[in-house]
């Protein structure tokens, strides 16, 4: 560890009510982590992936009709369905919070796959390949992952780690929200959400912006959506998997009207 | 209930040493045949293992296809050993004499077919290496034992050891017989493998000891080992209709259900085969059609369970399944049609064919059942296996549905031939049909007069 002297807890929070769609998180994500692109023929093979997706939802019928987005990653679930099925030990819990996957020890069983209820983890089917002069702008931070191993999102732990390298080990200062955003250390999906809809931060900070979210999911546990105080919920709470990514609930400044 | 007549024990070896002694005409085409469909399917394999799984039909959503189904599909025929030598033998039920090692050899087979396949699923099958052979405890590099994925191969390669000692235990004395009768380097071999047996009762009794032992021993594992394969599935939380806690019983009395349905089928060849008539009787076949009436059933009663267990909760994505399961698809792939065809080759055709006595007796009926019964299992595992994966789960964006592609069909298909290959093998060098146990039960038998009839049966003191 490159730092003994902190304690970390990292987590995310996705306000539903600022994101539009736009899908610059999944770019920004897709050039950050070396992820292959996705071509025409990935589609018609139904093994196009991204680490960070955007699901959209229809309410209504036409013409009464609204679009929902929802960014959805890998939640770093506290209570990780993926982790006691991986025979080789590729994926577990370290100590900063972060579900981490070793892409040297996995061996490709695709059981963390099928465990996963929130389906963030992606099989590699063929070896990647970029396009000659695209090799060029692979982060050297990121491995690039052979053919025939399983992979996800990581919050960008590479960012993390170069933080906690600068901030931490050379500087001697913890890391909060204002040395994270300015040192570009939290992740690319977060830096390049225009909308700033999602949040990043350590809950072991009792400063950060992302903490009284996760107070206050935590204080009223279950399905008591209505009892908190903010928009906050996990996603699929009742498997008690306890993501560290909570989402804040969409505001309807105009409902669907009713009877259409 | 016995039929047929006492042979001399000297018929009995010329007849049931004429696989090994003599080489039928068909024997080398057929298995030239087999061996050519297993060489297509190691290329294949080769290909997949230098390519990548990208050749397979698995997509990002439905990751286990083909392979796992046949993997399930060959644990569960292995679990005919067990019940016919091991179950019926402590049972002392005595027609099981004539199948016990040709179920036991089956069991070996397919359990080594079986483990093939979650190997070569995998993405980098090279690593397996690192786990499962055997998992390094020792070292403590990555002791992870929760995964079912590390009980499987505890629990096959128990299975696997106790079968392979049970069938040593038991031919001890059939070599014996051949280290008589060969000449050559054949002698030799049969010779170290008889291990001094002279048949001397002290001999006997060790023999008999071991085999008992070894059946009550292996009893456990056929319960645990098509537990553990079941628990791949039922651990898993996060598909929905894998997650049931009645897989374990289900797929243990399934495994039965299609192992002994392959065990009378492959009695019924090699009678054919080699003229077994006198050994492989009818009466065995219609006692074992009457033990599949019952484990059929038994069956039956768990898959409606399975079923219901998955309605009773009600819970909306268990739902989503259970209909795209049995109700007309707007999606592709037709699995209500699927469910139905299954069902009716598994339960309701082969018990029908088993009910009236007339027809179990009659080789041609058994050998459909059998095979329908067979194709119906292999069907049963896929349609629990892939449509709780190819179904949309709480937030997944597609449906996405499964076809399989041309490398898996080569090689499930290539596993089939692998263990008919092996069987055929084996059954040249090795007696398949158990000397020394049919001449027992010929010696144990005796004629009892009951009122006006003569009735054949069996004493022993114990």
């Amino acid at each position: 560890m490159p730092n003994a002297q902190f304690e970390h807890k990292w987590g995310m929070v996705a306000d539903l009510d600022k994101c539009t769609g736009c899908q610059a998180c999944v770019i920004a994500c897709q050039a950050e982590n070396n992820i292959p692109i996705n071509t025409k023929d990935y589609f018609l093979q139904r093994r196009a992936y991204e680490w960070i997706r955007i699901e959209r939802y229809w309410e209504g019928e036409y013409p009464n009709v609204k679009a929902r987005f929802m960014p959805v990653l890998c939640q770093h679930c506290e209570n990780a369905p993926c982790e006691p099925v991986c025979p080789v030990f590729a994926t577990y819990h370290n100590e900063e919070g972060l579900n981490v996957q070793v892409y040297n020890r996995c061996v490709g069983t695709r059981y963390c796959i099928n465990n996963c209820p929130y389906q963030v983890r992606m099989f590699n089917f063929w070896h990647p390949n970029w396009p000659a002069r695209m090799e060029n702008q692979l982060n050297p931070d990121v491995t690039v992952r052979s053919r025939g191993i399983t992979e996800k999102c990581t919050f960008c732990v590479q960012r993390i780690r170069r933080g906690e390298l600068q901030v931490e080990a050379r500087d001697g200062n913890r890391l909060n929200d204002e040395t994270i955003s300015g040192g570009n250390y939290d992740p690319a999906c977060v830096q390049a959400c225009p909308t700033n809809a999602l949040m990043f931060g350590d809950l072991q900070d009792s400063n950060a912006a992302i903490k009284p979210y996760f107070d206050d999911v935590n204080a009223h546990p279950g399905h008591g959506e209505h009892d908190r105080e903010t928009r906050g919920y996990r996603l699929l709470e009742e498997m008690n998997t306890r993501p560290s990514v909570i989402y804040l609930k969409k505001i309807d400044k105009y409902p669907l009207e009713a009877g259409h | 209930m016995q039929e047929g007549k006492v042979l001399p024990a000297a018929q009995i070896n010329r007849d049931l040493l004429r696989s090994i002694l003599e080489t039928p005409r068909w024997f080398w085409p057929v298995v030239s045949i087999l061996g050519l469909v297993v060489l297509a399917a190691t290329i294949t394999i080769g290909i997949m293992i230098n390519t990548g799984l990208g050749i397979t039909g698995l997509n990002y959503k439905v990751v286990w296809g083909f392979f796992i189904t046949n993997f399930v599909f060959w644990i569960g025929i292995s679990h005919a050993g067990v019940m016919l030598s091991a179950i019926l033998r402590l049972a002392k039920a005595e027609w099981r004499r004539p199948a016990t090692r040709a179920a036991e050899v089956l069991t070996i087979f397919s359990l080594m077919t079986a483990m093939i396949m979650p190997i070569i699923h995998t993405g980098r099958p090279w690593r397996i290496l690192y786990w499962a052979f055997p998992y390094d405890f020792a070292r403590g590099i990555w002791p992870n034992i929760r995964p079912p994925l590390v009980w499987d191969p505890s629990a096959i390669l128990t299975y696997l050891t106790s079968s392979t000692l049970f069938v040593l235990i038991a031919l001890v004395p059939d070599f014996a017989v051949l280290r008589d009768r060969t000449t050559g380097w054949p002698k030799i071999v049969y010779t170290m493998l008889a291990m001094g047996w002279e048949g001397n009762p002290r001999q006997w009794k060790l023999q008999i000891i071991a085999g008992v032992l070894l059946s009550a021993l292996i009893l456990p594992v056929f319960v645990s080992v098509h537990s553990i394969v079941s628990w791949d599935f039922g651990m898993a939380v996060a598909i929905k209709s894998w997650h049931s806690t009645v897989f374990a019983p289900y797929f243990v009395v399934g495994a039965v259900h299609s192992g002994v349905s392959a065990v009378v089928f492959a009695m019924i060849l090699l009678r054919w085969a080699y003229g077994w008539q006198d050994y492989i009787r009818h009466e065995h076949i219609d006692a074992l059609g009457r033990l599949l009436i019952v484990v059929a059933t038994g069956w039956f009663y768990f898959l409606v369970m399975e079923i219901i267990f998955g309605i009773y909760g009600l819970e909306g994505d268990e739902l989503a399944v259970r209909a795209l399961q049995f109700l007309p698809g707007e999606y592709g792939v037709a699995y209500n049609v699927w469910m139905i065809v299954f069902v009716g080759i598994t339960y309701f055709l082969p018990v029908i064919l088993w009910l009236p006595k007339a027809w179990r007796r009659n080789l041609w009926i058994m050998s459909a059942a059998c095979i329908s019964v067979n194709v119906g299992m292999w069907l049963e595992r896929y349609l629990l296996f892939v449509p709780g994966q190819a179904n949309k789960q709480f937030l997944t964006f597609t449906w996405n549905d499964y076809l399989p592609r041309w490398p898996e069909a080569l090689i499930v298909a290539a596993t089939f031939a692998f263990v008919s290959m092996l069987m055929l093998l084996f059954s040249r060098v090795f007696p398949l049909v158990p000397l020394y146990d049919i001449k027992e039960g010929d010696i144990l038998r005796t004629e009892m007069q009951i009122g006006r009839r003569k009735l054949t049966a069996t004493f022993r003191e114990d």
